[in-house]
Protein backbone atom coordinates (compact mmCIF):
# COMPACT_ATOMS: atom_id res chain seq x y z
CA UNK A 1 0.00 0.00 0.00
CA UNK A 2 1.30 3.40 -0.95
CA UNK A 3 -0.73 5.28 1.66
CA UNK A 4 -2.09 3.79 4.83
CA UNK A 5 -3.82 5.17 7.91
CA UNK A 6 -4.03 2.90 10.95
CA UNK A 7 -6.53 3.26 13.78
CA UNK A 8 -6.89 7.02 13.46
CA UNK A 9 -8.68 8.73 16.31
CA UNK A 10 -9.18 12.46 16.29
CA UNK A 11 -10.85 14.31 19.13
CA UNK A 12 -11.86 17.96 19.05
CA UNK A 13 -12.36 18.50 22.76
CA UNK A 14 -15.17 16.10 23.63
CA UNK A 15 -16.22 15.57 20.04
CA UNK A 16 -14.84 12.49 18.34
CA UNK A 17 -14.40 13.30 14.63
CA UNK A 18 -12.62 10.06 13.73
CA UNK A 19 -13.00 6.93 15.80
CA UNK A 20 -10.57 4.19 14.87
CA UNK A 21 -10.43 4.73 11.12
CA UNK A 22 -8.13 2.48 9.10
CA UNK A 23 -7.90 3.04 5.37
CA UNK A 24 -5.35 2.31 2.72
CA UNK A 25 -4.73 3.13 -0.90
CA UNK A 26 -2.79 1.00 -3.39
CA UNK A 27 -0.75 2.26 -6.29
CA UNK A 28 -2.91 2.52 -9.39
CA UNK A 29 -6.13 3.12 -7.49
CA UNK A 30 -8.71 5.87 -7.72
CA UNK A 31 -10.41 5.97 -4.33
CA UNK A 32 -13.37 8.10 -3.32
CA UNK A 33 -14.30 8.99 0.23
CA UNK A 34 -18.01 9.62 0.72
CA UNK A 35 -20.15 10.37 3.73
CA UNK A 36 -22.73 12.81 5.03
CA UNK A 37 -21.96 16.12 6.64
CA UNK A 38 -19.91 15.63 9.82
CA UNK A 39 -18.81 12.10 8.91
CA UNK A 40 -15.16 13.09 9.28
CA UNK A 41 -14.12 13.32 5.62
CA UNK A 42 -12.30 16.63 5.86
CA UNK A 43 -10.64 15.62 9.12
CA UNK A 44 -9.45 12.41 7.48
CA UNK A 45 -8.03 14.32 4.50
CA UNK A 46 -6.26 16.73 6.84
CA UNK A 47 -4.81 13.86 8.86
CA UNK A 48 -3.70 12.05 5.68
CA UNK A 49 -1.99 15.20 4.40
CA UNK A 50 -0.19 15.78 7.66
CA UNK A 51 -1.89 19.08 8.47
CA UNK A 52 -3.66 17.64 11.51
CA UNK A 53 -1.99 15.42 14.01
CA UNK A 54 -4.37 12.64 15.08
CA UNK A 55 -5.06 12.02 18.77
CA UNK A 56 -4.06 8.41 18.19
CA UNK A 57 -3.02 6.27 15.24
CA UNK A 58 -0.36 6.60 12.56
CA UNK A 59 -0.24 7.43 8.87
CA UNK A 60 2.27 5.76 6.54
CA UNK A 61 3.26 6.92 3.07
CA UNK A 62 5.50 4.61 1.06
CA UNK A 63 6.20 2.74 4.29
CA UNK A 64 7.31 5.88 6.11
CA UNK A 65 5.57 7.30 9.15
CA UNK A 66 4.28 10.72 8.08
CA UNK A 67 1.90 11.42 10.96
CA UNK A 68 1.61 15.16 11.43
CA UNK A 69 4.78 16.03 9.51
CA UNK A 70 3.10 18.99 7.85
CA UNK A 71 2.31 19.90 4.26
CA UNK A 72 5.75 21.15 3.22
CA UNK A 73 7.64 17.93 3.91
CA UNK A 74 4.77 15.87 2.59
CA UNK A 75 4.83 17.75 -0.71
CA UNK A 76 8.54 16.95 -0.97
CA UNK A 77 7.89 13.27 -0.29
CA UNK A 78 5.44 13.14 -3.17
CA UNK A 79 1.96 13.83 -1.89
CA UNK A 80 -0.10 16.81 -2.99
CA UNK A 81 -3.59 18.07 -2.32
CA UNK A 82 -6.18 20.50 -3.56
CA UNK A 83 -8.69 22.32 -1.42
CA UNK A 84 -12.46 22.21 -1.09
CA UNK A 85 -12.75 25.98 -1.30
CA UNK A 86 -10.76 27.38 -4.19
CA UNK A 87 -7.25 28.13 -2.98
CA UNK A 88 -5.08 30.07 -5.39
CA UNK A 89 -2.85 33.13 -5.45
CA UNK A 90 -5.32 35.80 -6.63
CA UNK A 91 -2.84 38.45 -7.84
CA UNK A 92 -0.54 36.03 -9.66
CA UNK A 93 -1.15 35.04 -13.25
CA UNK A 94 -2.18 31.50 -14.18
CA UNK A 95 1.35 30.72 -15.34
CA UNK A 96 2.89 32.20 -12.19
CA UNK A 97 0.66 30.09 -9.95
CA UNK A 98 1.88 26.97 -11.75
CA UNK A 99 5.46 28.24 -11.69
CA UNK A 100 5.31 28.43 -7.90
CA UNK A 101 4.65 24.68 -7.82
CA UNK A 102 7.35 23.90 -10.38
CA UNK A 103 9.90 26.10 -8.59
CA UNK A 104 9.03 24.29 -5.36
CA UNK A 105 9.39 20.85 -6.93
CA UNK A 106 12.73 21.70 -8.52
CA UNK A 107 13.86 23.19 -5.17
CA UNK A 108 14.74 26.49 -6.77
CA UNK A 109 12.83 28.72 -4.37
CA UNK A 110 15.93 29.83 -2.49
CA UNK A 111 17.62 31.11 -5.65
CA UNK A 112 17.70 34.77 -4.73
CA UNK A 113 19.46 36.25 -7.72
CA UNK A 114 18.53 33.88 -10.54
CA UNK A 115 16.19 35.24 -13.18
CA UNK A 116 12.85 33.47 -13.20
CA UNK A 117 12.07 34.89 -16.64
CA UNK A 118 15.18 33.17 -18.04
CA UNK A 119 14.48 29.82 -16.37
CA UNK A 120 13.15 27.95 -19.37
CA UNK A 121 12.76 24.67 -17.55
CA UNK A 122 10.35 26.21 -15.04
CA UNK A 123 8.42 28.09 -17.74
CA UNK A 124 8.10 25.05 -19.98
CA UNK A 125 6.95 22.72 -17.25
CA UNK A 126 4.41 25.24 -15.98
CA UNK A 127 3.10 25.74 -19.49
CA UNK A 128 2.85 21.98 -19.99
CA UNK A 129 0.58 21.69 -16.97
CA UNK A 130 -1.43 24.71 -18.14
CA UNK A 131 -1.96 22.92 -21.46
CA UNK A 132 -3.05 19.68 -19.77
CA UNK A 133 -5.68 21.63 -17.86
CA UNK A 134 -6.76 23.71 -20.87
CA UNK A 135 -5.57 26.90 -19.19
CA UNK A 136 -2.75 27.75 -21.60
CA UNK A 137 -4.78 30.44 -23.40
CA UNK A 138 -5.31 32.20 -20.10
CA UNK A 139 -1.75 31.96 -18.84
CA UNK A 140 -1.26 35.72 -18.54
CA UNK A 141 -4.59 36.32 -16.81
CA UNK A 142 -4.46 37.08 -13.06
CA UNK A 143 -5.95 34.13 -11.20
CA UNK A 144 -8.59 36.30 -9.53
CA UNK A 145 -10.09 37.18 -12.93
CA UNK A 146 -10.74 33.56 -13.93
CA UNK A 147 -14.28 32.16 -13.93
CA UNK A 148 -15.05 29.98 -10.91
CA UNK A 149 -14.63 26.70 -12.79
CA UNK A 150 -11.19 27.70 -14.06
CA UNK A 151 -10.12 28.78 -10.58
CA UNK A 152 -10.97 25.29 -9.36
CA UNK A 153 -9.02 23.78 -12.24
CA UNK A 154 -6.05 26.01 -11.49
CA UNK A 155 -6.09 24.97 -7.83
CA UNK A 156 -6.01 21.31 -8.86
CA UNK A 157 -3.50 21.97 -11.67
CA UNK A 158 -1.02 23.56 -9.27
CA UNK A 159 -1.13 20.42 -7.11
CA UNK A 160 -0.56 18.32 -10.25
CA UNK A 161 2.40 20.53 -11.18
CA UNK A 162 4.21 19.10 -8.16
CA UNK A 163 4.16 15.76 -10.03
CA UNK A 164 3.18 13.92 -6.87
CA UNK A 165 2.86 10.17 -6.58
CA UNK A 166 -0.38 10.48 -4.66
CA UNK A 167 -2.89 13.30 -4.90
CA UNK A 168 -5.78 14.08 -2.58
CA UNK A 169 -8.59 16.10 -4.06
CA UNK A 170 -11.07 17.69 -1.69
CA UNK A 171 -14.25 17.99 -3.74
CA UNK A 172 -12.61 18.64 -7.10
CA UNK A 173 -15.90 19.48 -8.79
CA UNK A 174 -17.58 21.56 -6.09
CA UNK A 175 -18.59 24.92 -7.45
CA UNK A 176 -18.34 23.61 -11.01
CA UNK A 177 -21.55 23.59 -13.05
CA UNK A 178 -23.12 20.16 -13.54
CA UNK A 179 -22.45 20.47 -17.27
CA UNK A 180 -18.70 20.94 -16.70
CA UNK A 181 -18.18 18.31 -14.01
CA UNK A 182 -17.47 15.47 -16.42
CA UNK A 183 -15.13 17.70 -18.38
CA UNK A 184 -13.18 18.51 -15.20
CA UNK A 185 -12.94 14.83 -14.27
CA UNK A 186 -11.80 13.84 -17.77
CA UNK A 187 -9.07 16.49 -17.62
CA UNK A 188 -8.05 15.25 -14.18
CA UNK A 189 -7.81 11.63 -15.14
CA UNK A 190 -5.92 12.21 -18.38
CA UNK A 191 -3.54 14.67 -16.66
CA UNK A 192 -2.79 12.19 -13.90
CA UNK A 193 -1.91 9.58 -16.52
CA UNK A 194 0.36 11.98 -18.34
CA UNK A 195 2.08 13.10 -15.17
CA UNK A 196 2.37 9.56 -13.82
CA UNK A 197 0.39 9.96 -10.63
CA UNK A 198 0.09 6.60 -8.94
CA UNK A 199 -3.03 7.08 -6.85
CA UNK A 200 -5.89 9.58 -6.55
CA UNK A 201 -7.99 9.99 -3.44
CA UNK A 202 -10.97 12.28 -3.62
CA UNK A 203 -13.73 13.47 -1.38
CA UNK A 204 -16.80 13.94 -3.53
CA UNK A 205 -20.54 14.38 -3.15
CA UNK A 206 -21.67 13.90 -6.70
CA UNK A 207 -22.51 10.19 -6.84
CA UNK A 208 -22.34 10.10 -10.65
CA UNK A 209 -18.73 11.20 -10.39
CA UNK A 210 -18.01 8.85 -7.48
CA UNK A 211 -19.42 5.76 -9.17
CA UNK A 212 -18.20 6.76 -12.61
CA UNK A 213 -14.53 7.05 -11.74
CA UNK A 214 -13.70 5.15 -8.56
CA UNK A 215 -11.97 1.80 -8.29
CA UNK A 216 -12.91 1.73 -4.64
CA UNK A 217 -15.21 3.72 -2.37
CA UNK A 218 -14.79 4.35 1.33
CA UNK A 219 -18.00 5.38 3.10
CA UNK A 220 -17.60 7.22 6.40
CA UNK A 221 -20.34 7.69 8.93
CA UNK A 222 -20.02 9.38 12.30
CA UNK A 223 -16.26 9.02 12.35
CA UNK A 224 -16.14 5.35 11.42
CA UNK A 225 -15.65 3.40 8.21
CA UNK A 226 -19.10 2.17 7.27
CA UNK A 227 -17.93 0.36 4.15
CA UNK A 228 -14.79 0.06 2.05
CA UNK A 229 -15.41 -1.71 -1.18
CA UNK A 230 -15.85 -1.66 -4.96
CA UNK A 231 -18.57 0.58 -6.46
CA UNK A 232 -20.69 -2.45 -7.23
CA UNK A 233 -20.64 -3.73 -3.67
CA UNK A 234 -21.17 -0.26 -2.25
CA UNK A 235 -24.28 0.14 -4.36
CA UNK A 236 -25.58 -3.14 -2.97
CA UNK A 237 -24.81 -2.21 0.64
CA UNK A 238 -28.09 -1.33 2.36
CA UNK A 239 -26.48 0.68 5.15
CA UNK A 240 -24.49 2.86 2.79
CA UNK A 241 -27.44 3.45 0.53
CA UNK A 242 -29.63 4.42 3.47
CA UNK A 243 -27.18 6.55 5.38
CA UNK A 244 -24.91 8.06 2.75
CA UNK A 245 -26.12 7.84 -0.81
CA UNK A 246 -29.86 8.06 -0.40
CA UNK A 247 -32.51 5.83 -1.94
CA UNK A 248 -32.30 7.06 -5.49
CA UNK A 249 -28.57 6.65 -5.55
CA UNK A 250 -28.16 10.14 -6.90
CA UNK A 251 -29.31 12.34 -4.13
CA UNK A 252 -26.56 14.64 -2.96
CA UNK A 253 -25.90 14.99 0.70
CA UNK A 254 -26.20 18.41 2.19
CA UNK A 255 -22.63 19.31 3.04
CA UNK B 1 8.80 50.50 -21.10
CA UNK B 2 7.27 53.66 -19.67
CA UNK B 3 8.57 52.70 -16.26
CA UNK B 4 12.07 52.28 -17.64
CA UNK B 5 12.00 55.70 -19.27
CA UNK B 6 10.73 57.24 -16.04
CA UNK B 7 13.49 55.56 -14.02
CA UNK B 8 16.19 56.58 -16.52
CA UNK B 9 14.92 60.18 -16.55
CA UNK B 10 14.86 60.21 -12.76
CA UNK B 11 18.41 58.83 -12.57
CA UNK B 12 19.67 61.54 -14.94
CA UNK B 13 17.88 64.22 -12.93
CA UNK B 14 19.46 62.86 -9.74
CA UNK B 15 22.92 63.15 -11.28
CA UNK B 16 22.18 66.72 -12.36
CA UNK B 17 20.88 68.02 -9.02
CA UNK B 18 24.27 69.09 -7.56
CA UNK B 19 24.92 71.12 -10.72
CA UNK B 20 21.88 73.31 -10.07
CA UNK B 21 23.74 75.20 -7.39
CA UNK B 22 21.06 74.78 -4.72
CA UNK B 23 23.25 73.09 -2.14
CA UNK B 24 20.49 72.73 0.39
CA UNK B 25 18.37 70.62 -1.93
CA UNK B 26 21.36 68.55 -2.90
CA UNK B 27 21.98 67.72 0.76
CA UNK B 28 18.34 66.73 1.17
CA UNK B 29 18.94 64.25 -1.63
CA UNK B 30 21.40 62.44 0.64
CA UNK B 31 18.55 61.62 2.99
CA UNK B 32 16.58 60.45 0.01
CA UNK B 33 19.33 58.02 -1.07
CA UNK B 34 19.48 56.60 2.43
CA UNK B 35 15.72 56.26 2.95
CA UNK B 36 15.12 54.92 -0.55
CA UNK B 37 17.61 52.14 0.20
CA UNK B 38 15.86 51.34 3.48
CA UNK B 39 12.46 51.31 1.80
CA UNK B 40 13.54 48.99 -1.00
CA UNK B 41 14.28 46.50 1.76
CA UNK B 42 11.19 47.25 3.80
CA UNK B 43 9.02 46.73 0.75
CA UNK B 44 10.46 43.29 0.06
CA UNK B 45 8.95 42.38 3.39
CA UNK B 46 5.72 44.37 3.04
CA UNK B 47 4.86 44.77 -0.66
CA UNK B 48 6.16 41.36 -1.70
CA UNK B 49 5.97 39.36 1.52
CA UNK B 50 2.83 40.89 3.07
CA UNK B 51 4.47 41.59 6.45
CA UNK B 52 4.41 45.17 7.73
CA UNK B 53 7.26 45.97 10.11
CA UNK B 54 6.75 48.80 12.58
CA UNK B 55 10.27 48.53 13.91
CA UNK B 56 12.49 48.89 10.91
CA UNK B 57 14.17 52.00 12.26
CA UNK B 58 16.00 49.48 14.45
CA UNK B 59 18.19 48.61 11.48
CA UNK B 60 18.68 52.23 10.47
CA UNK B 61 19.94 52.70 14.02
CA UNK B 62 22.29 49.76 13.73
CA UNK B 63 23.73 51.04 10.44
CA UNK B 64 24.13 54.61 11.69
CA UNK B 65 25.72 53.56 14.98
CA UNK B 66 28.01 51.20 13.08
CA UNK B 67 29.27 54.25 11.19
CA UNK B 68 29.71 56.17 14.45
CA UNK B 69 31.50 53.40 16.31
CA UNK B 70 33.81 52.56 13.41
CA UNK B 71 34.79 56.13 12.58
CA UNK B 72 34.65 57.66 16.06
CA UNK B 73 35.86 54.87 18.32
CA UNK B 74 37.76 52.38 16.22
CA UNK B 75 39.36 54.76 13.74
CA UNK B 76 38.08 52.82 10.72
CA UNK B 77 37.24 55.45 8.12
CA UNK B 78 36.67 53.37 4.98
CA UNK B 79 33.05 53.84 3.90
CA UNK B 80 33.13 50.41 2.27
CA UNK B 81 34.08 48.84 5.59
CA UNK B 82 31.31 50.80 7.32
CA UNK B 83 28.74 49.52 4.83
CA UNK B 84 29.96 45.95 5.24
CA UNK B 85 29.87 46.13 9.03
CA UNK B 86 26.42 47.75 8.90
CA UNK B 87 25.15 44.87 6.79
CA UNK B 88 26.83 42.25 9.00
CA UNK B 89 25.53 43.79 12.24
CA UNK B 90 22.00 44.14 10.85
CA UNK B 91 21.99 40.55 9.64
CA UNK B 92 23.34 39.34 12.96
CA UNK B 93 20.54 41.07 14.85
CA UNK B 94 17.86 40.30 12.26
CA UNK B 95 18.57 36.58 12.17
CA UNK B 96 17.26 35.75 15.67
CA UNK B 97 14.75 38.64 15.80
CA UNK B 98 13.36 37.67 12.41
CA UNK B 99 13.20 33.98 13.30
CA UNK B 100 10.88 34.91 16.14
CA UNK B 101 8.84 37.60 14.36
CA UNK B 102 8.03 35.67 11.17
CA UNK B 103 6.10 33.10 13.18
CA UNK B 104 3.45 35.79 13.47
CA UNK B 105 1.56 37.81 10.90
CA UNK B 106 -0.41 41.03 10.60
CA UNK B 107 -0.70 43.12 13.76
CA UNK B 108 1.19 40.58 15.87
CA UNK B 109 4.15 40.73 13.54
CA UNK B 110 3.94 44.53 13.52
CA UNK B 111 3.80 44.76 17.30
CA UNK B 112 6.70 42.35 17.78
CA UNK B 113 8.91 44.33 15.40
CA UNK B 114 7.84 47.49 17.21
CA UNK B 115 8.83 45.92 20.52
CA UNK B 116 12.30 44.97 19.28
CA UNK B 117 12.72 48.44 17.83
CA UNK B 118 11.90 50.02 21.19
CA UNK B 119 14.19 47.58 22.96
CA UNK B 120 17.07 48.76 20.83
CA UNK B 121 16.05 52.40 21.32
CA UNK B 122 16.18 51.90 25.10
CA UNK B 123 19.57 50.23 24.79
CA UNK B 124 20.94 53.21 22.85
CA UNK B 125 19.46 55.60 25.39
CA UNK B 126 20.47 53.85 28.59
CA UNK B 127 23.88 52.33 27.88
CA UNK B 128 25.47 55.72 28.02
CA UNK B 129 29.09 54.56 28.11
CA UNK B 130 28.73 52.53 24.96
CA UNK B 131 26.35 54.70 22.97
CA UNK B 132 26.60 58.21 24.35
CA UNK B 133 22.99 58.04 25.60
CA UNK B 134 20.66 60.76 24.35
CA UNK B 135 23.57 62.85 23.16
CA UNK B 136 24.46 60.17 20.68
CA UNK B 137 27.79 59.86 18.93
CA UNK B 138 29.70 61.71 16.29
CA UNK B 139 30.31 60.24 12.87
CA UNK B 140 33.65 61.30 11.41
CA UNK B 141 34.04 61.88 7.73
CA UNK B 142 34.75 58.57 6.01
CA UNK B 143 37.11 57.94 3.15
CA UNK B 144 35.41 56.97 -0.11
CA UNK B 145 37.01 54.16 -2.14
CA UNK B 146 40.21 54.85 -0.21
CA UNK B 147 40.28 58.60 -1.04
CA UNK B 148 40.87 60.81 1.97
CA UNK B 149 38.63 63.84 1.52
CA UNK B 150 39.15 65.44 4.90
CA UNK B 151 40.59 68.59 3.31
CA UNK B 152 37.40 69.22 1.33
CA UNK B 153 34.94 71.69 2.94
CA UNK B 154 31.95 69.86 4.47
CA UNK B 155 29.28 71.03 2.04
CA UNK B 156 31.54 70.39 -0.94
CA UNK B 157 32.18 66.87 0.38
CA UNK B 158 28.49 66.17 0.86
CA UNK B 159 27.21 67.51 -2.47
CA UNK B 160 30.26 66.27 -4.34
CA UNK B 161 31.87 62.89 -3.77
CA UNK B 162 29.51 61.73 -1.03
CA UNK B 163 26.47 62.62 -3.11
CA UNK B 164 27.54 60.44 -6.02
CA UNK B 165 28.77 57.72 -3.71
CA UNK B 166 25.37 57.52 -2.00
CA UNK B 167 23.59 57.60 -5.35
CA UNK B 168 25.76 54.72 -6.53
CA UNK B 169 24.99 52.72 -3.38
CA UNK B 170 21.26 53.24 -3.97
CA UNK B 171 21.63 52.25 -7.62
CA UNK B 172 23.41 49.03 -6.69
CA UNK B 173 20.90 48.32 -3.91
CA UNK B 174 18.02 48.87 -6.35
CA UNK B 175 19.61 46.63 -8.96
CA UNK B 176 20.16 43.81 -6.48
CA UNK B 177 16.60 44.14 -5.17
CA UNK B 178 15.29 44.14 -8.73
CA UNK B 179 17.03 40.82 -9.25
CA UNK B 180 15.66 39.44 -5.99
CA UNK B 181 12.02 40.24 -6.73
CA UNK B 182 12.35 38.79 -10.25
CA UNK B 183 13.89 35.56 -8.96
CA UNK B 184 12.17 32.28 -8.13
CA UNK B 185 12.46 33.40 -4.50
CA UNK B 186 10.56 36.62 -5.33
CA UNK B 187 7.73 34.59 -6.86
CA UNK B 188 7.56 32.28 -3.85
CA UNK B 189 7.45 35.29 -1.54
CA UNK B 190 4.52 36.74 -3.48
CA UNK B 191 2.71 33.42 -3.32
CA UNK B 192 3.14 33.46 0.48
CA UNK B 193 1.68 36.98 0.63
CA UNK B 194 -1.29 35.86 -1.44
CA UNK B 195 -2.10 32.60 0.34
CA UNK B 196 0.29 31.04 2.85
CA UNK B 197 -1.79 27.88 3.33
CA UNK B 198 -1.76 27.16 -0.37
CA UNK B 199 1.94 28.00 -0.63
CA UNK B 200 2.67 25.48 2.11
CA UNK B 201 0.63 22.81 0.39
CA UNK B 202 2.84 23.36 -2.65
CA UNK B 203 5.91 22.64 -0.55
CA UNK B 204 7.00 26.25 0.12
CA UNK B 205 8.50 26.68 3.60
CA UNK B 206 6.55 29.81 4.47
CA UNK B 207 8.43 30.84 7.61
CA UNK B 208 11.82 30.19 6.13
CA UNK B 209 11.14 32.43 3.12
CA UNK B 210 9.66 35.12 5.32
CA UNK B 211 12.81 34.92 7.41
CA UNK B 212 15.01 35.37 4.33
CA UNK B 213 12.96 38.44 3.39
CA UNK B 214 13.26 39.81 6.92
CA UNK B 215 17.03 39.41 7.01
CA UNK B 216 17.48 40.92 3.55
CA UNK B 217 15.29 43.88 4.43
CA UNK B 218 17.30 44.37 7.63
CA UNK B 219 20.53 44.47 5.61
CA UNK B 220 18.99 47.21 3.47
CA UNK B 221 18.03 49.07 6.63
CA UNK B 222 21.63 48.82 7.83
CA UNK B 223 23.00 50.18 4.55
CA UNK B 224 20.53 53.09 4.63
CA UNK B 225 21.46 53.86 8.23
CA UNK B 226 25.16 53.80 7.40
CA UNK B 227 24.54 56.27 4.55
CA UNK B 228 22.65 58.61 6.90
CA UNK B 229 25.47 58.76 9.46
CA UNK B 230 28.05 60.83 7.55
CA UNK B 231 25.28 63.09 6.19
CA UNK B 232 24.43 64.49 9.60
CA UNK B 233 27.78 63.73 11.21
CA UNK B 234 25.87 62.78 14.34
CA UNK B 235 23.72 59.84 15.39
CA UNK B 236 21.30 59.67 18.32
CA UNK B 237 18.73 57.17 19.69
CA UNK B 238 15.85 58.89 17.87
CA UNK B 239 17.04 57.15 14.71
CA UNK B 240 15.69 53.92 16.22
CA UNK B 241 12.57 55.48 17.76
CA UNK B 242 9.20 54.08 16.72
CA UNK B 243 8.05 57.33 15.08
CA UNK B 244 10.97 56.93 12.72
CA UNK B 245 9.68 53.47 11.83
CA UNK B 246 6.28 55.11 11.36
CA UNK B 247 7.80 57.52 8.87
CA UNK B 248 9.09 54.57 6.87
CA UNK B 249 5.60 53.08 6.70
CA UNK B 250 4.23 56.50 5.71
CA UNK B 251 6.77 56.80 2.88
CA UNK B 252 5.85 53.34 1.64
CA UNK B 253 2.13 54.11 1.60
CA UNK B 254 2.75 57.53 0.06
CA UNK B 255 4.66 56.09 -2.87
CA UNK B 256 2.65 52.88 -3.17
CA UNK B 257 3.75 49.45 -2.03
CA UNK B 258 2.41 47.54 -5.02
CA UNK B 259 5.08 48.89 -7.34
CA UNK B 260 8.80 48.22 -7.12
CA UNK B 261 9.69 51.92 -7.26
CA UNK B 262 6.68 53.12 -5.27
CA UNK B 263 8.50 53.38 -1.92
CA UNK B 264 11.45 55.10 -3.61
CA UNK B 265 9.10 57.77 -4.95
CA UNK B 266 7.48 57.89 -1.51
CA UNK B 267 10.82 58.62 0.14
CA UNK B 268 11.53 61.40 -2.35
CA UNK B 269 8.17 63.12 -1.98
CA UNK B 270 8.16 62.69 1.81
CA UNK B 271 11.55 64.30 2.30
CA UNK B 272 10.90 67.34 0.11
CA UNK B 273 7.30 67.73 1.27
CA UNK B 274 8.37 67.56 4.90
CA UNK B 275 10.97 70.22 4.24
CA UNK B 276 8.49 72.46 2.42
CA UNK B 277 5.78 72.10 5.06
CA UNK B 278 8.22 72.60 7.94
CA UNK B 279 9.45 75.82 6.42
CA UNK B 280 5.90 77.19 6.38
CA UNK B 281 4.33 75.82 9.57
CA UNK B 282 5.84 74.31 12.67
CA UNK B 283 3.17 71.66 13.16
CA UNK B 284 4.08 69.62 10.11
CA UNK B 285 2.87 66.39 11.72
CA UNK B 286 -0.68 67.72 11.65
CA UNK B 287 -0.43 68.29 7.91
CA UNK B 288 1.16 64.91 7.36
CA UNK B 289 -1.50 63.20 9.45
CA UNK B 290 -4.16 64.66 7.18
CA UNK B 291 -2.23 63.56 4.10
CA UNK B 292 -1.96 60.04 5.50
CA UNK B 293 -5.70 59.89 6.13
CA UNK B 294 -6.45 61.03 2.58
CA UNK B 295 -3.98 58.49 1.22
CA UNK B 296 -5.44 55.53 3.06
CA UNK B 297 -9.02 56.42 2.15
CA UNK B 298 -8.72 57.69 -1.41
CA UNK B 299 -5.35 56.64 -2.82
CA UNK B 300 -4.51 53.22 -1.38
CA UNK B 301 -2.21 52.52 -4.31
CA UNK B 302 -0.08 55.55 -3.44
CA UNK B 303 1.35 58.03 -5.93
CA UNK B 304 2.50 55.27 -8.26
CA UNK B 305 -1.03 53.87 -8.17
CA UNK B 306 -2.34 57.25 -9.26
CA UNK B 307 0.05 57.37 -12.20
CA UNK B 308 -0.42 53.78 -13.37
CA UNK B 309 -4.16 53.72 -12.72
CA UNK B 310 -3.81 50.65 -10.56
CA UNK B 311 -4.74 52.48 -7.40
CA UNK B 312 -7.58 50.32 -6.24
CA UNK B 313 -6.68 46.83 -7.27
CA UNK B 314 -8.78 44.22 -5.48
CA UNK B 315 -5.66 43.00 -3.70
CA UNK B 316 -5.25 46.34 -2.02
CA UNK B 317 -8.95 46.48 -1.35
CA UNK B 318 -8.75 43.18 0.49
CA UNK B 319 -5.82 44.38 2.59
CA UNK B 320 -7.41 47.71 3.34
CA UNK B 321 -11.07 47.13 3.99
CA UNK B 322 -12.62 45.03 6.68
CA UNK B 323 -14.61 42.09 5.37
CA UNK B 324 -18.34 42.58 5.44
Amino acid sequence: MILQARDIRKLYGEFCALDGVSVGVNAGEFVSIIGPNGAGKSTLINVLTGILEPTAGRVFFKGRDITGIGPVRLARLGMARSFQLVSIFPELTVLEVLQVAVVSRLRRGARLFASLARDREVAEQALEVAELFLLADKRTVPARQLPQGDKKLLDVASAFALQPEVILLDEPTSGVSTRDKTKVMEILVSASRRIGIKAIIQVEHDMDIVFGYSDRIIALHEGRVLADSTPGEIRANEDVVNMVIGRKGRKRSTC
Amino acid sequence: MKARIAVAAFALAVLAVPQLGRDYYSILMLSFFAYATVLLGLNLLFGYGGLLSFGHALFIGIGAYAAAVLTGKLGVLHMEAILLVAVAASVLVAAPVGALCVRYVKIYFGMLTLAFGMLFYSFLLKFYHLTGGDEGMRVLRPTLLGFDLSATPKVQFLIGPYYYYSAAVLAVAAFVMWRIVASPFGLCLKSIRENPTKAESLGISVNRYRWYAFVISAAYGGVGGALLGPTTGQVDPNLAYWTHSGNLVFMTLLGGFTHFFGPVLGAFVFIYLQDAVMSVVSYWRLVFGAILAVLVIFVPGGLVGLVTGRGVRPGIKAMRESPR
